[in-house]
């Protein structure tokens, strides 16, 4: 189990990064989306996973097993998983608009904000 | 429940703003943002001398339950970001098209999420913080959907996202694996276990990775790529708020980590004072090269951060103290410089110097305005800029750091070429085009930038008190026994 959640970890870390130094824009969403599930395992893994007995008290006891589940790191990760949905929905929506403009979806053609120098010297004029 | 407050009030008036209607959100938010800085006023002078008042929520003992807490530094950063909030409210008061109203509730929830970071007192909590902070951005970055500058608002809201994304999911990353080494999460928790010597050694490298993930959000050279990319499109209240605020937070919490809640070792506080100067030169050169007077600006911040990365740098609470001033001064001057040059565009109708002019003899008093708070960014004595890199020069100086003190300077000396272009260009040469009619300026834009301007002349001229308090708020930092 642990071995796996690890496994899965790197595998997702290492795509995501493959994914983020693309030029493509919706490649790199993707690729952001699979760091935050990345993130998100990490913060589940750093309260020692493996437990299934849940962290409840039992009757009469005054403390917690030690063998139970470590209830943080869960609901740190939903936390975390209900931001990251919230911002891959906005970034999905995003990129779309901006193929809406410019069907190329490529990083590097997107000059609107930052317009191509016109003059050796000096900067372009932006309209307002 | 008064430190509750400054984030209860903008948040509630946030939603509530949403259902308004356009013309009652703006009245709204100038309320909102009005009781905020009074919420924030009585924060500060309840607060006990170099104490703290903190709050525990959800019922559970520390260091589990949540906390929230403030010292007189961040009652003072909350102060500062609720007054610049009050102005840009009123700044966009004057504004009626669609664009503005749909900021506010957006407005509302930056300001909500900023005082809530300088409050966090726990490593998760300050992620969500920042992550609200991130969405309500994207939001403003997006703005009203006005199809002319659509597709430039919508880019630069991407490459926003793109870096800044990858800094929170680092910050994130990094909350992970130390909460794995240390089993903490709370800041005086960590406090004392990072002393353990085995959890300090493993905390190294993770520590390492929060505190670059803070320096892309502080907009520190390399990674400051997103910051002249995105604020130049937004519309001048828009940018005074984000400007004036955002690389200001993530230094705030570089300093609290660095300076009362991690020992970072001192190798690492040398590479950040190299990195600072560089910071600085990058940010004032890329200034000199551009005309338009929002790009001037927006890389001027990077410049700014360089000099509150120096204070880091120099570990001590005398520039902590430096630190704060500056943060202070530079929260208003530069959000107060970012309106005018919104005043600048509405009587000329542009904003590249190469296409606007004669605004001297047009508009005298907004001349005098400009002067105030361009003398200040320079840091001309008696002025807020002066004293804030004056307290800072003088800790490098007494530090022996001659090279960085001295760059300190000479980034002032491009500074003042940056403004003076502004001045002679803007301001002193005539209009190019000679029949150009002068826009007019509503009242409650000027009210704003009189109200900034004031706060920056009292703390120029008089600024024994300001210094005391920032001395005062520091004086517990860089004494954690780190920087070993």
């Amino acid at each position: 189990m642990l071995l796996m959640l690890i496994l899965s970890l790197s595998v997702l870390a290492a795509a995501s990064v493959l994914l983020i130094l693309s030029r493509d824009t919706l490649r790199l969403v993707v690729g952001l989306a699979m760091l935050g599930g990345a993130a998100n395992l990490m913060v589940f893994l750093a309260g020692r996973p493996g437990s299934t007995l849940p962290p409840i008290i039992a009757a009469g006891a005054e403390t917690l097993s030690p063998a139970a589940a470590n209830p943080l790191p869960q609901a740190l990760v939903l936390t975390a998983i209900v931001i990251g949905f919230a911002l891959l929905c906005f970034a999905l929506v995003l990129i779309a608009n901006l193929a809406r403009h410019d069907v190329r979806q490529d990083g590097d053609a997107l000059r609107a904000s930052e317009p191509d120098a016109t003059d050796p010297i000096k900067p372009p004029v932006m309209e307002p | 429940m008064l430190l509750l407050l400054p984030v209860l009030i903008p948040l509630a008036a946030a939603l509530l703003a949403a259902l308004l209607p356009a013309r009652g959100r703006q009245a709204l938010g100038v309320a909102a943002a009005l009781a905020q800085t009074l919420a924030a006023g009585f924060l500060l002078s309840a607060m006990p001398a170099g104490g703290r008042l903190f709050l525990v929520l959800g019922n559970w003992p520390l260091p589990y339950g949540i906390e929230l807490a403030a010292d007189t530094l961040s009652a003072a950063l909350i102060l500062i970001s609720a007054l610049l909030g009050l102005a840009v409210m009123l700044y966009s008061m004057g504004r009626d098209d669609p664009e503005s109203t749909a900021a506010t509730p957006l407005m509302l929830g930056l300001l909500a999420s900023v005082a809530a970071v300088f409050l966090a007192a726990d490593l998760f909590n300050l992620y969500v913080w920042f992550e609200l902070m991130l969405i309500t951005t994207l939001g403003l970055l997006v703005g009203g959907g006005d199809p002319r500058v659509a597709p430039r608002r919508n880019e630069a809201a991407f490459k926003y996202l793109a870096l800044n994304l990858l800094g929170t999911l680092l910050v994130l990353v990094a909350v992970a694996l130390i909460y794995a080494v240390s089993g903490q999460l709370n800041f005086t928790a960590l406090q004392v276990t990072g002393q353990w010597p085995q959890v300090a050694a493993g905390l190294r490298p993770y520590l390492g990775l929060l505190l670059l993930a803070l320096l892309l959000k502080a907009g520190a050279l390399p990674l400051f790529a997103w910051l002249p990319a995105s604020y130049p499109v937004l519309p001048p209240p828009v940018l005074a708020l984000i400007g004036g605020l955002l690389t200001k937070v993530a230094a705030y919490v570089l300093l609290r980590l660095a300076g009362q809640v991690f020992a970072v070792p001192d190798l690492w506080l040398e590479a950040l004072g190299w990195l600072a100067l560089l910071t600085m030169l990058a940010g004032v050169l890329g200034a000199a090269y551009h005309w338009d007077v929002r790009r001037i600006l927006a890389l001027h911040i990077v410049s700014q951060v360089g000099y509150l990365l120096l204070g880091i740098a120099l570990a001590s609470p005398a520039a902590a103290a430096g630190t704060a001033f500056f943060a202070v001064h530079n929260i208003l001057v530069k959000a107060n410089l970012f309106l005018i040059a919104g005043l600048m565009f509405a009587s000329t109708g542009h904003y590249d110097l190469r296409r606007i002019g004669g605004l001297y003899a047009t508009r005298p008093l907004l001349a005098v305005l400009f002067l105030v708070s361009a003398f200040s960014l320079v840091g001309v004595p008696p002025s807020t800029g002066f004293w804030g890199k004056f307290m800072l020069l003088r800790e490098a100086f007494e530090q022996e750091r001659y090279v960085w003190g001295g760059g300190a300077l000479a980034v002032g000396l491009l500074t003042l070429y940056s403004m003076s272009k502004i001045w002679l260009e803007g301001f002193w040469k005539t209009h190019p085009e000679p029949n150009a009619s002068a826009g007019v300026i509503p009242v409650p834009a000027y009210a704003a930038v009189l109200l900034l301007t004031g706060l920056i002349l009292v703390m120029g001229l008089y600024p024994e008190p300001f210094i005391h308090l920032t001395q005062v708020a520091t004086s517990g930092f860089w004494n954690q026994g780190g920087g070993t």
